[in-house]
């Protein structure tokens, strides 16, 4: 099939950008969108053309890496996939096709469709964690039993990927839904309770210095994250950060 | 604490929880005026001269109202700047409702309206009760209520906030208790209460509205 | 320069216990002195990184990702072998032991097994220390699975996603170092050198693949955890960064690169759909557990299902070829890897291949589900059930254990799994050769560390299932943090190493004036042609099955491509900026020498062992032939400019405590 793409350039993270038209012919519905990009890519190559930077890794869907609003949403049209794994049977002959890189101040754009992600990082860093050593021995792992709901519901919580589609979805540019599945994967187990007070407040503390917007409960993330993370988890966080909060 | 972006998100959620209890009275007693004038009276005499009501609830009232709109402002601002560069395309019908986005739009209107209201109700009261003097009359209320919606203008402006109202009403009331942190199996239950509630509230002041609008008394 | 393994002497079982009384320790306060650098942030990386951080060291780790937790462990799907034995079959550290060895068919070293089997157990303590949310039974403990290759079930996963959440548990230990200053983590940075000083590896040289700079590093050792380099197929289940070019810089430093040859190729992934394909997906082995891999029994139904005629539904039980039941009775639809996929390559070579290409055969969950749905239907005491009931209540079942994963097919072939077979073909997957080490993890290189999947040691000639996992945090969290400061403890007097020597500006020099190539070539091809050339060449000669023609041949087109890939190729855009092509020029570049070793390493071994199958040595059945007289060994490359040049060092396998055995899964 025969595509019009309308796609953001923009050189280094302090030019200004601007939205290209590029058509591409041949597109097979068995590919995958980023297969798309890499035939544009190689054609732009050939012409002598600076080729459209992206971020990329697995293309299975599990690594985070892939991003791009693709028509006016995070990972494209469908729903619980990352843009690796959207396939070109989703569009159909003459199609025009907007690619925007995920868009926020705590993301900014690196050159093209790639957006730098360390905000994500430094969340993480401020409190994404147990505290034991890694090394020498610990309790036997079946020492404490947990309840299967818990684990399964951590579990739940510990699938996101870190993409950002959540940021992305936001109209608020909200990083809660990230941020609420890291506290809710340690809050739910009982490894994780110990140091949760902690945990909330400086993960929170940390997501904030980092410019996000703020929740207003949309539910534009919980729909368009490609790992179906629940927005329970928001709600379970505003719990861990109260009582955190009145504990002091 | 008010410094966070959760603790500005509850303080948001308690002030609005507040606002929809203070709606559902001040329904409460409106309906009275369709259906007993003479309850109507006693209740917004003992509304408008109580001195618990009127020292301290009113002033709880109007702080939790300058309150939820102040932070509204600030947390739209806020957000805004969290996408410096906005998007070519955005679909956000796709993956949200109309209404989770536009608090801002539904609820200035509703503050233009509460402008309208103060000036139509709250005012000429105050101006009333504490400024001109007047002897007490408890049976003043009913006839003041209807008249003030013989105005076909001002019926218009009140049918069209009050639809707003429910929009607001409706993604506001159910995400309060998401911001507070109620998240679980009753929430669904809760969720259609609170929808029910946006709709049948304002609906019941468009009526009020509206039966005093067609059922107009002599002046 | 002779092999020294370094294995500790005495008993098998007490080996790595006195081998750690014995190493020299660096004092907590003299570790403050002290960095290492780590090179890759995978499972193996990422928890050396941490365990070496929390232990005292300054670490600084580099990846090339955005992320440490983008690594490609995190696509592991299955699960992490331990001998924990909390099923009650019979599992022991013994028992994993033999298995891993017998799964390597005999061409991995029994220390460095053992050693694996004996801290597994411990690993999941760790993990489940640190919040990663295993599977558990109702009664709040963790369930086990069952993998290919084995009798008893050890093997604790997380949903599908296992690889996942181990990583981010790896992950959230570095980041607690992270917070605490002791690591420093360069992201989107890729090593492109190593620096030796001395003798000694003392640094590297790293481009910032955001603002291009090329920047000098140094520590006082050099651990490399970058994973395998089963994109040398260019297709394979990696991811698309997945690259050599660490493993491969070391090497041309004096690294010696161990078996190349020894490549798994997966046997369950989603076959190949066309030219424009940049990856492959696997589809976990655990749908084995569930899952008949069938072809047509005659050619003619074969015909017919490729072209489109009949659905394989159609065909009636008898018309069917469950060929693995029938060739291995015992284990059936779970044998190794290396077995099922040489398998499936023999049907289809013979002509019985189902999908357009004729690479694919089925993977078929009709009797599960059914056998599922009618248990579900006792349970549920509902009598007689009509077969649509059984259907149903079976797909639920089915959906409940391997959701995901069907609904990831679906989205890639665009067909429903539980109406018509799933489809598949075996694509490479995991490289069990790499970097030699000794039993410390030491490379050739005195102060070079190599762990996980870039170093060769564990899994001989064929891994098992849900072993690699155990193997990156083995290394991690175990075994290297304890080895290397055998070799820090020299080192506590010396200081900050300097990145002004010579040594340095040379290694800087030599990075620069490779990328400066490659830049200024104005060459008429994009790096992708050539890749996927030397993919096509490794593909089909020195695959699944590889013979003495095809692999000589594949040395000589290597060679050519290689000479091709320096005069033609064209990488657009400048050095000091994002440039992903140039990323990836570097990378081919390395994968274009290697591919050459790779099929040189394969042709010297005139046996067929595990992963490695060469036509020329197979028994009547087209088992694969072992040579133990002549070719237990190890065989460990030395670079010598080209890589035809380079030379063979044997580090010979001694099985003291194994019968060494025709590996049998009948």
């Amino acid at each position: 099939m025969k595509l019009t793409l309308k796609i953001w350039r923009q050189k280094d993270a302090n030019s200004k950008g601007s939205m290209q038209t590029y058509p591409i012919d041949g597109v097979d519905g068995d590919m995958s969108f980023l297969e798309m990009l890499d035939v544009l890519n190689d054609g732009l190559i050939n012409q002598g053309e600076d080729p459209v930077v992206f971020d990329h890794d697995c293309r299975e869907g599990i690594c985070g890496a892939c991003s791009l609003m693709i028509n006016g949403e995070p990972h494209g049209p469908d729903r619980l996939i990352t843009t690796c794994q959207l396939h070109m049977r989703r569009f159909n002959d003459g199609d025009t096709i907007v690619i925007e890189p995920f868009r926020a101040k705590a993301f900014p754009v690196i050159k093209d469709l790639m957006v730098d992600r360390s905000s994500f990082e430094r969340i993480q860093h401020a409190g994404g964690y147990i505290s034991v050593n890694t090394s020498g021995n610990t309790i036997d792992a079946n020492a404490i039993p947990i309840e299967k709901e818990d684990a399964d519901a951590s579990f739940n919580a510990a699938a996101c990927i870190g993409c950002g589609a959540c940021v992305a979805a936001c109209k608020n540019a909200s990083a809660m839904l990230f941020t609420s599945a890291k506290v809710s994967q340690f809050a739910l187990l009982p490894q994780g309770k110990v140091e949760a007070t902690r945990r909330v407040l400086n993960m929170v503390e940390q997501m904030d210095k980092e410019g996000f917007g703020n929740c207003t409960n949309t539910g534009a993330c919980e729909v368009e994250c490609p790992k179906g993370i629940s927005l329970e988890n928001i709600a379970r966080m505003n719990r861990e950060y109260l009582s955190a909060s009145l504990k002091g | 604490m008010i410094s966070s972006s959760i603790a500005r998100k509850v303080a948001m959620a308690l002030s609005g929880l507040f606002l929809v209890f203070f709606l559902a009275q001040h329904f409460t007693i409106n309906i009275t005026s369709v259906i007993a004038p003479d309850i109507f009276n006693s209740w917004s005499h003992f509304m408008g001269t109580n001195g618990l009501v009127q020292g301290i609830l009113q002033p709880i009232l109007i702080f939790g109202v300058i309150y939820h709109f102040v932070m509204g402002f600030i947390l739209e601002i806020q957000n805004r700047k969290a996408r410096t560069v906005r998007y070519a395309q955005f679909k956000g019908g796709t993956n949200s409702s109309w209404a989770s986005r536009n608090m801002i739009i539904t609820g200035l209107v509703i503050l233009a309206f509460l402008g309208l209201h103060f000036y139509d109700f709250w005012i000429p009261e105050i101006v009333h009760k504490y400024i001109e003097t007047h002897p007490e009359d408890p049976t003043r209320y009913y006839a003041e209520t209807v008249h003030k919606f013989e105005s076909p203008v001002r019926v218009t402006i009140y049918v069209v906030s009050f639809i707003l109202l429910i929009l607001h009403l409706w993604h506001g009331f159910s995400s309060a208790f998401q911001s507070v942190g109620f998240n679980n199996k009753y929430s669904k239950g809760l969720k259609l209460f609170t929808q029910i509630f946006a709709v049948a509230i304002p609906v019941g002041f468009i009526f009020i509205a509206l039966y005093h609008h067609f059922n107009q008394i002599p002046h | 320069m002779s092999l020294d393994s370094k294995l500790p002497k005495g008993p098998l079982a007490d080996k790595w216990t006195k081998h750690k009384n014995d190493i020299d320790l660096v004092n907590p306060a003299n570790k403050r002195n002290i960095d290492v650098i780590v090179v890759g942030t995978g499972l193996a990386g990422g928890s050396a990184a941490a365990t070496l951080a929390e232990l005292g060291y300054n670490v600084k780790t580099f990846c090339y990702q955005d992320s440490p937790r983008r690594a490609h462990s995190i696509a592991a799907q299955g699960g992490i072998n331990a001998a924990k034995n909390y099923q009650g079959d019979g599992d022991s550290t013994y028992r994993l032991f033999y298995d891993t060895i017998k799964g390597g068919d005999y061409r991995s070293r029994e220390e460095n097994v053992y050693r694996l089997a004996e801290v597994s157990g411990n690993i999941i303590d760790q993990c489940v220390a640190q919040g990663v949310p295993f599977a558990r039974e109702y009664g709040g403990l963790l369930d086990n699975r069952s993998f290919g290759g084995v009798l008893v079930s050890r093997t604790f996963y997380a949903k599908g996603q296992t690889g996942q959440q181990l990583l981010l548990g790896a992950y959230s230990a570095m980041n607690r170092q992270i917070n605490r200053g002791k690591i420093k983590s360069y992201n989107r940075h890729e090593m492109l050198d190593l620096v030796i000083v001395n003798g000694k590896a003392r640094g590297i040289i790293a481009r910032d693949l955001v603002s291009g700079e090329i920047q000098r590093h140094s520590a006082h050792a050099v651990v490399v955890a970058t994973g395998g380099y089963g994109n040398v197929f260019f297709l394979s289940t990696n991811a698309m960064g997945s690259n050599v070019t660490a493993a491969w810089k070391i090497h041309k430093r004096g690294a010696y690169f161990a078996n190349p040859c020894y490549t798994q190729i997966h046997p369950t992934c989603i076959p190949v759909s066309g030219d424009h394909q940049s990856k492959l997906t696997l589809m976990s082995e655990s749908l084995r557990n569930d899952g008949r891999i069938w072809v047509p029994k005659s050619k003619e139904d074969a015909e017919a299902i490729r072209t489109g005629k009949k659905r394989p539904t159609e065909l009636k039980e008898d018309e069917r070829d469950y060929y693995l039941e029938r060739r291995y009775p015992s284990f059936g639809n779970l044998v190794p890897r290396d077995v099922a996929s040489r398998a499936a390559k023999e049907r289809c070579d013979a002509g019985y291949g189902v999908n357009k290409t004729g690479e694919a055969v089925y993977l078929d969950f009709e009797a599960a589900i059914m056998r599922y749905g009618s248990e579900q239907a006792a349970i549920e005491d509902i009598q007689n059930p009509s077969k649509e009931v059984i259907r149903e209540m079976g797909e639920k079942v089915i959906e409940a254990k391997y959701g995901n994963l069907f609904q990831m097919y679906e989205k890639i072939v665009d067909e429903n799994p539980y109406k018509t077979p799933m489809m598949i073909y075996p694509a490479v997957h995991y490289t069990m050769g790499g970097v030699w080490v000794d039993y410390d993890l030491q490379t050739t290189i005195p102060g070079c560390y190599a762990a996980g999947e870039a170093n060769f040691s564990d899994h001989g000639a064929n891994r098992l299932g849900a072993s690699a996992l155990m193997q990156g945090l083995a290394d991690g969290y175990f075994v290297l943090p304890y080895t290397i400061g055998d070799y820090l403890a020299d080192d506590i007097r010396t200081g900050p190493i300097s990145t002004d020597s010579p040594e340095f500006e040379e290694a800087e020099n030599n990075v620069r004036s490779i990328l400066d190539k490659l830049i200024n070539n104005n060459g008429t091809k994009p790096v992708d042609h050539f890749h996927k050339r030397l993919g096509k060449i490794m593909w089909n000669k020195c695959g699944m099955s590889r013979n003495e023609k095809d692999l000589k041949d594949a040395i000589d087109e290597i060679k050519a491509l290689r000479e091709e890939f320096w005069k033609d190729v064209k990488v657009p855009g400048g050095l000091n900026e994002v440039n992903q092509e140039l990323e990836k020029a570097a990378r081919v570049a390395d994968f274009l020498e290697l591919g050459e070793l790779f099929a040189k390493d394969a042709l010297h071994r005139n046996e067929s062992c595990g992963g490695h199958f060469r036509e020329e040595y197979q028994t009547p059945e087209g088992e694969a032939l072992r040579d133990d007289e002549n070719f237990m060994y190890v065989a460990s490359w030395e670079y010598k400019g080209e890589p035809a040049d380079a030379v063979l060092h044997k580090e010979e396998l001694n099985y003291e405590n194994i019968e060494v055995k025709t590996r049998s899964y009948k």
